[in-house]
């Protein structure tokens, strides 16, 4: 019987060509203006790392100024000082922690004929790659030794290791930063974190940074941060020294804790920690320290743009509207055959007939629109690519995957199905009669 | 006139009309909204930057030497620069403005600790700051060039002698005008500045920043190792001065990396790209979305005139002009685009008051709604023309067929 129906609701389209095009267009542009938006959407807000992102939490300590909060309405600085990152760090009261923040770094190849080149750098200690489970081509990071004796070791990512050794396992090779030398332990393998989660300050979609060295080393050498860093204190004088005792924000700080009793406990020793600060005169708002998880952090730090908000409440709108286009079409369609509708009624069809007849031709417009609007969702979204083409980061975002692709052709169908509902309760509603004597 | 007619067959046969007026109703909402976006960012994108935006272009200077002496390294280029054929000025400084990365303090009235404080972008230059910007002075002095000095890594003071921009003065003066000349503010709760001159306007390096007209001069030259030269070249030399320079600055001392080479204009581009983004997007939804509905229609009026052969046969042959047909079935349109127009204009209302509440975008302007309405009409006119017309060609002898 399927099949029958499908044979006329082929027909049916076949008798009205224009028409059946204009609902497929309508379903079709509704579908690839709502999915391109869907699509963006749905890539920045994701979850950068599903399996441990209830795991991994993000510490804001609220530090700031007496008189006024960090951010309105009272929110803590979204970084942390020096300070109290290496205070952290030392308690080690996590089950891993870990301090970083961004700088830039010049490599200088060997050889006289290449040139030096500008990298961006992250300063970061040992757990690093074991928390965020950064994948690793050649070798490893450095274990906590390294970062105590300030050894001078360097994780290159794929592309620099291509860029200096030609893709070859460089593990113990030595490289030249600034000057000095490094060892390489471990090369990654393709990292590509979307949101750049682990840093929101300084591009929340930009690549990850191409070098990783220990935390220890880089303060040593007085490598000043290449990200946001913020004051709430005049930094008195005293060069590096005195801007490391300062109250100036520059550093990410995240913990590892499994369950909701470690971060209770974790919550605690922040606060005791910040009680302790009070008494040295530091921490003088009431106590407001904040333990994030992965996508909460996200939330807190607004990484969805407000225009892609806008762009996908106005998107769906605009499926609204093909939609209300196509029952209208339908329902045109319907009447117009409402003789052949008496005529089967009249023939002893029941309306459950009448109703599965009608139902699958729409399903067949749907699905032919929901093809049609796959394709359109990747052309939204190559000119989606296209207008923001000066920003590299955008052609992570614009890119289908086989979820949305399949989101696009239910929602299709799920939308000419919905649209085709009305009509064909209308059909169902002709009484055999009615339009007979008019054959 | 035969509205009364038309709208009673209208109601005869609701469901297909209320539809198009539907759409006619969530096309307008939609319509207003964007077009209400598409004013705002226009307007933000057309904020002059204060500089001459044309002839500037910058280059970033990254030592990485521990030895290298960057004052004598900056000082000797300046001179380079300042020397070639096609420049007009140059200096060395931290940001520019619409680059969305730079320096900002607060400055304050009293001095003292927590202290009422207003925001400020900074950029650190020598005397030549206001010709190679080509910034207007409109009162008070350029500094003097024993003002400028290099400074002190270790220390934190700043330079007693500041040049601000008309949007600051007002903002820490408020109706003093160019009396704000000579007055004295504070940086870092209690470190004097004298104000000694004030420029038109000078944009702030962040674009979406409240306080973008915000702008400090600084006589300093910083030892960064990350910064940048700025360069105002004769009108029209620019793209000529480029290679020029780059290739000066590369091979007069190795010890550098000379980076990120960028013109004023492509600073602007970039800057506003989701802006502009936003803007072509949004035109493109209002174009389609008004096409889609008239195609709608279109469709649905031709539906209708199809259904309507044997009675326009039988008015025609009544004695129905073929003008009465079109103005019937023009008029029946007009009457369902005056419902949805209406429904439109409250959805449009209602949909930007949430969208304020939850964007915090701007109100829309009142004449926005009466415009998309007349839109909305032509558009439907338009569509349902077509139809119309082959209406009144139905002969007056369908009457007597049977189909």
């Amino acid at each position: 019987m399927f099949r029958y129906y499908l044979k006329l609701g082929l027909l049916g389209i076949r008798q009205n060509p224009i028409l059946s095009g204009l609902m497929v267009a309508a379903i079709a542009i509704g579908i690839g203006a709502c999915m391109t938006m869907v699509t963006i959407h749905y890539v920045m807000s994701g979850d950068p790392i599903p399996q441990k992102s209830d795991q991994l939490f993000y510490v804001q300590l609220d530090s700031w100024s007496p008189t006024e909060p960090a951010d309105e309405p009272n929110e803590p600085p979204d970084q942390v000082t020096y300070l109290d990152a290496t205070a952290l760090l030392k308690a080690g009261n996590a089950r891993r922690q870990v301090v970083s923040y961004r700088s830039g770094r010049v490599i200088e190849p060997a050889g006289q004929e290449s040139r030096p080149f500008e990298i961006d750098a992250r300063s970061t200690t040992s757990d690093f790659f074991a928390m965020f489970s950064v994948p690793f081509l050649y070798g490893s990071g450095w274990d906590a030794s390294a970062d105590a004796n300030r050894e001078q070791v360097v994780v290159l990512d794929r592309a620099t290791n291509e860029r200096l050794f030609g893709g070859e396992n460089s593990v113990g090779e030595r490289i030249v930063m600034n000057g000095d030398s490094y060892r390489v332990t471990g090369v990654l393998d393709e990292w590509l974190p979307i949101p750049k989660f682990y840093d929101l300050t300084t591009g929340e979609f930009n690549d990850p940074e191409s070098v990783y060295f220990p935390f220890s080393v880089s303060i040593d050498k007085e490598i000043p941060g290449h990200g946001n860093t913020n004051c709430w204190k005049p930094v008195p004088d005293g060069g590096w020294q005195s801007f490391l005792n300062s109250e100036c924000v520059w550093m990410q700080f995240w913990v590892e804790l499994h369950g909701d009793e470690e971060v209770r406990e974790y919550q605690a020793f922040l606060d005791a920690y910040a009680e302790s600060q009070k008494a040295l005169g530091r921490f003088q708002r009431p106590l407001n320290n904040r333990l994030s998880d992965v996508m909460t952090h996200l939330e807190n730090g607004e990484v969805v743009d407000q225009s892609v908000r806008i762009l996908l409440v106005l998107a769906v709108l605009f499926l609204v509207v093909c939609l209300l286009n196509t029952i209208g079409l339908l329902l045109a369609k319907v009447m117009r055959r409402s003789g052949d509708i008496c005529l089967r009624r009249a023939l002893g069809a029941p309306r459950a007939a009448v109703f599965s007849q009608y139902i699958v031709e729409a399903g067949v417009i749907g699905l032919c629109g929901g093809a049609l609007g796959v394709l359109l969702t990747w052309l939204g979204l190559q000119g989606v690519r296209g207008l923001y083409s000066d920003l590299e980061f955008v052609k992570n975002l614009a890119q289908l995957d086989w979820v949305m692709v399949l989101t696009a052709v239910v929602l299709a169908i799920l939308s000419a199905l919905g649209a085709a509902l009305y009509p064909t309760w209308q059909a169902c509603r002709i009484h055999p009669a009615s339009q007979l004597k008019t054959l | 006139m035969e509205l009364g007619p038309i709208w009673r067959a209208l109601t005869r046969n609701k469901a297909g009309y209320i539809l198009i007026a539907l759409q006619i109703a969530v096309t307008m909402a939609i319509i207003v909204n964007a077009i209400a976006i598409i004013q705002e960012r226009s307007r933000l994108m057309a904020r002059p930057s204060g500089v001459d935006e044309e002839n500037l272009f910058y280059l970033a200077n990254v030592t990485f030497k521990k030895d290298t002496n960057i004052p004598a390294m900056v000082d000797e280029d300046l001179a380079n620069l300042r020397a070639m054929p096609g420049v007009v000025d140059a200096i060395f400084t931290n940001s520019v403005p619409l680059r969305n990365g730079g320096w900002s303090m607060g400055l304050a009235t009293e001095p003292g600790e927590g202290t009422e404080s207003s925001g400020v972008a900074v950029y650190f230059v020598d005397e030549h700051g206001i010709d190679t910007f080509g910034v207007k002075l409109v009162a008070g002095r350029n500094f003097l060039p024993e003002e400028v000095d290099w400074n002190d890594p270790e220390s934190s003071r700043w330079p007693p002698t500041g040049i601000i921009t008309r949007a600051m003065a007002d903002t820490l003066f408020p109706d003093e005008g160019d009396g704000v000349v000579g007055k004295t503010v504070y940086i870092n709760d209690d470190n004097p500045v004298q104000i000694v001159g004030i420029l038109e306007r000078l944009q702030a390096p962040w674009n979406g920043w409240d306080g973008v007209e915000r702008s400090m001069f600084v006589p300093l030259k910083r030892e960064m190792s990350y910064g940048r030269y700025v360069i105002r070249t004769e009108p029209g030399q620019r793209d000529r001065v480029i290679p020029a320079v780059e290739k000066m600055l590369a091979d007069s001392n190795r010890d550098r990396i000379i980076k990120d080479t960028r013109t004023m204009t492509e600073t602007r581009i970039r800057s506003y790209l989701g802006d502009a983004a936003l803007v072509k997007l949004l035109s493109f939804i209002v174009i389609v979305l008004t096409v889609i509905t008239g195609l709608g229609i279109v469709g649905l009026a031709s539906f209708s005139v199809s259904r309507r052969t044997r009675q326009i046969g039988t008015r025609r042959a009544l004695g129905a002009t073929r003008g009465a047909i079109l103005r019937y079935f023009m008029l029946e349109n007009f009457l369902i685009s005056s419902v949805g127009i209406a429904l439109g204009g409250i959805l449009a209302v209602a949909l930007n008051m949430w969208m304020v509440e939850t964007f915090e975008l701007t109100r829309i302007a009142w004449y926005l709604i009466p415009l998309a309405m007349a839109m909305l009409w032509i558009v439907g006119q338009l569509a349902v023309a077509g139809p119309a017309r082959r209406a009144s060609m139905v002969p007056p002898a369908v009457a007597t067929r049977a189909i």
